[in-house]
């Protein structure tokens, strides 16, 4: 097992081995996914006040909880990079953030055209969607960070500084803002505050949370391998891999 | 190492950081002028209602404040890391942290500190009542300190840049974002004459937390910056 | 000056620095004792100003690692620090600050209660008199014997130079030298990386050339 890690540290190995998970990460995403929409559009009944126009959720719920679980993913990782020196993590990181993002966009958007039909305009303060808005700030500050430094080892440490730094902030924001959204809208409509939910609706929504998941390891593979060869493009594996093909 | 000689590295730069602010002295104008400005603009774009003021006023006054204090950042590490005084703060026999302190302390009292002496000019013209600027002061106070700290932090991760200053505000002003709130809620709530005590408390929450924790933070990212 | 006699090592073992992609040096190893000199030579670009930040610490190598006394520099930290003195491309002087302030400044960073004196620190870069002078009103070459100074008020027993004499004049540089050897015959260390060829009397001198 210990052997096994150390191989996953060397890049020449990452490659190889990563290359060979992506296939069945992708298919396992990609059949959880059909089942959880097939689940979510077809088979959960639909809300006795929304109608069917709540349906948006097994989009938005996951992407929500993906966009703050990927970045704290990369906060670890940073950390991980800056003590011990792991160049894997470094690049584990790094390639973390642009999904982050696309993830918080994602839930962005979903929530806002949830949000259409209930409060009757696209965008309204609601504590939720303004922490995700904030946290999609993050994301850019680490994603312009990378690329303004131009040494990228540099970068990506300094970067790992940020996404700490960050993550111990995230909270605090996070609770400043519901603070904040109590004192001056009084309590919204919370979407799915509702405290039994219906097992139809639930299974579809773990399944979806499941498929991204496994969509987001399967992309930050595929991201981080592109990085390695980027990375060691000078090293003679990577020639001798460019040579063959 | 003992505690002697690093409040005696904590006092030198603290004074050498004074003592050039002082041998610059008209620079140090040009935050409170800014400071200043920003607040003249917003009577000029939303009219000069003195009950739409009022109601405004707290929220202008800080985030003229958070612009003022992000601005004059830049200056925080600048002139060291051209000169060359940055290296030698990094293989000093004290820890880098120490003397970051001192810096950023300095940086407060240069920057942070003449915002609180025009802040009430400013909420007289905005028409804030008399309870309302006390608050405004004290959330200042415990406020503004906290914004040199975090902003500290993003300096030292941009300082080798080039174009540092765009990015510096992309990373440092959603980290502002607590800080606002807090503070200009503070002063809403004393000219509605609720209770502050929750957002004094927890703006010297913050201002502890990231006293302890930014320094660490902002030499780590110098060390990284540099090499 | 050192004058502890006591004796040092740094030692540097199969160091590798990887700067943008591109390799500047590997495998290099060394061992500097007191009373030696260790001189880098090679192209611009070459590496030398790498090696010589790596050798403070300011940069982690990328293989290999250097010893203090048998101990990793990134280890000791700090206490390392208090071993070495650095002056690089850029002077590190404050220019509104006067060349005494800037000393008392250099020698209170450096070490914990140093008495050393400022005043037989200047005199002997030959800046005495202009004590009370802001550093922007000295000349590039006063300018230069003033970061140099700074060497002279910590008790360092590494010096670590990256091209001492720039701007300099005969003169300073015939100052510069004397502080040089003094400082090896009184057991110190020198790394130093110059265009300009040094006179330093019989010390025994380590030459690495990073061009090859």
């Amino acid at each position: 097992m210990l052997r096994f890690f150390h191989q996953l540290g060397s890049p020449k190995h990452f490659y190889r081995i990563a290359g060979r998970w992506i296939p069945w990460l992708a298919a396992a995403c990609a059949a959880l996914m059909l089942i959880g929409l097939y689940q979510g559009m077809v088979v959960a009944p639909p809300d006795y006040q929304q109608g069917d126009s709540y349906r948006i959720m097994f989009i938005h719920v996951p992407s929500a909880w993906m966009s703050l679980f990927i970045y704290i993913v990369m906060a670890v990782a940073g950390a991980i990079g800056l003590i011990w020196h792991m160049k894997l993590a470094e690049v584990i990181a790094i390639s973390s953030a642009p999904i982050g993002a696309s993830f918080t966009f994602l839930a962005l958007v979903t929530g806002s055209i949830w949000g259409k039909p209930m409060w009757g305009a696209w965008w309204v303060w609601d504590a939720r969607l303004t922490s995700e808005l904030i946290l999609l700030f993050l994301y850019l500050g680490v994603m312009a960070l990378y690329s303004a430094v131009e040494d990228k080892r540099t970068a990506a440490r300094a970067t790992a500084i940020l996404a700490i730094v960050g993550v111990v902030n995230i909270p605090i924001i996070h609770y400043s803002v519901e603070w904040w959204n109590t004192l001056h809208q009084g309590p919204t409509v919370t979407k799915f505050g509702a405290p039994s939910i219906d097992l139809r609706m639930l299974i579809p929504l773990l399944v979806m949370a499941v498929a991204f998941k496994l969509f987001y390891a399967t992309v930050v593979l595929m991201r981080a391998r592109v990085e390695v060869l980027q990375r060691e493009r000078n090293a003679q594996w990577v020639r001798e891999l460019v040579d063959i093909s | 190492m003992n505690t002697p000689s690093l409040s005696r590295a904590f006092a030198l730069l603290l004074w050498r950081d004074l003592l050039l602010a002082y041998r610059r002295r008209t620079e140090m104008i040009n935050p409170l002028l800014f400071f200043v400005l920003v607040t003249t603009l917003f009577p000029l774009g939303i009219g000069a209602d003195p009950a739409l003021l009022r109601q405004v006023a707290p929220g202008i006054i800080w985030v003229a404040a958070l612009l003022a204090a992000m601005l004059s950042l830049d200056s925080v590490f600048r002139s060291d890391f051209e000169d060359g005084s940055l290296e030698q703060f990094l293989i000093s026999a004290q820890p880098l942290s120490i003397l970051v302190l001192a810096k950023v302390v300095a940086h407060w009292l240069i920057t942070g500190l003449p915002l609180l002496i025009v802040a009430p000019l400013l909420g007289l013209l905005l028409d804030l009542p008399a309870a309302s600027i006390s608050t405004l002061l004290v959330t200042l106070a415990l406020g503004t300190p906290v914004l040199s700290m975090i902003g500290a932090i993003g300096v030292a991760l941009t300082v080798g840049l080039h174009r540092g200053g765009v990015i510096l505000s992309l990373l440092v002003l959603p980290l502002y974002i607590p800080v606002l709130i807090f503070a200009a809620n503070a002063v809403e709530s004393a000219g509605a004459g609720l209770p502050i005590v929750a957002h004094l408390s927890l703006l010297t929450a913050l201002l502890v937390l990231s006293t302890s924790l930014s320094p660490l933070a902002t030499a780590a990212a110098l060390k990284i910056s540099l090499s | 000056m050192t004058g502890t006699g006591a004796i040092f090592c740094l030692e540097a073992s199969g160091l590798g620095c990887v700067r943008d992609d591109r390799s500047l040096f590997e495998d290099l190893s060394f061992r500097l004792s007191s009373g030696q000199v260790l001189l880098l030579e090679g192209r611009n670009g070459s590496g030398k100003t790498s090696l010589l930040r790596l050798l403070c610490g300011m940069r982690q190598p990328d293989a290999g690692e250097i010893r203090w006394d048998g101990e990793d520099i990134f280890g000791l930290g700090p206490d390392y620090h208090t071993h070495i003195a650095y002056v690089g491309h850029k002077d590190g002087v404050k220019h509104d600050l006067t060349a005494f302030e800037n000393l008392k400044l250099a020698r209170g960073l450096a070490a914990p209660n140093l008495d050393t004196s400022i005043e037989d620190a200047l005199r002997q870069v030959e800046l005495w008199g202009f004590d009370d002078v802001a550093a922007r009103n000295l000349s590039a070459g006063q300018q230069r014997r003033l970061a140099l100074a700074r060497l002279l008020v910590t008790r360092a027993n590494l010096w670590i130079l990256d091209e001492p004499f720039t701007s300099l004049d005969s003169r300073g540089i015939a100052i510069v030298e004397t502080l040089f050897s003094n400082h090896v015959a009184h057991g110190g260390m020198l790394a130093v990386t110059s265009h300009h060829q040094v006179q330093l009397g019989d010390a025994e001198t380590i030459r690495i050339d990073l061009s090859s």
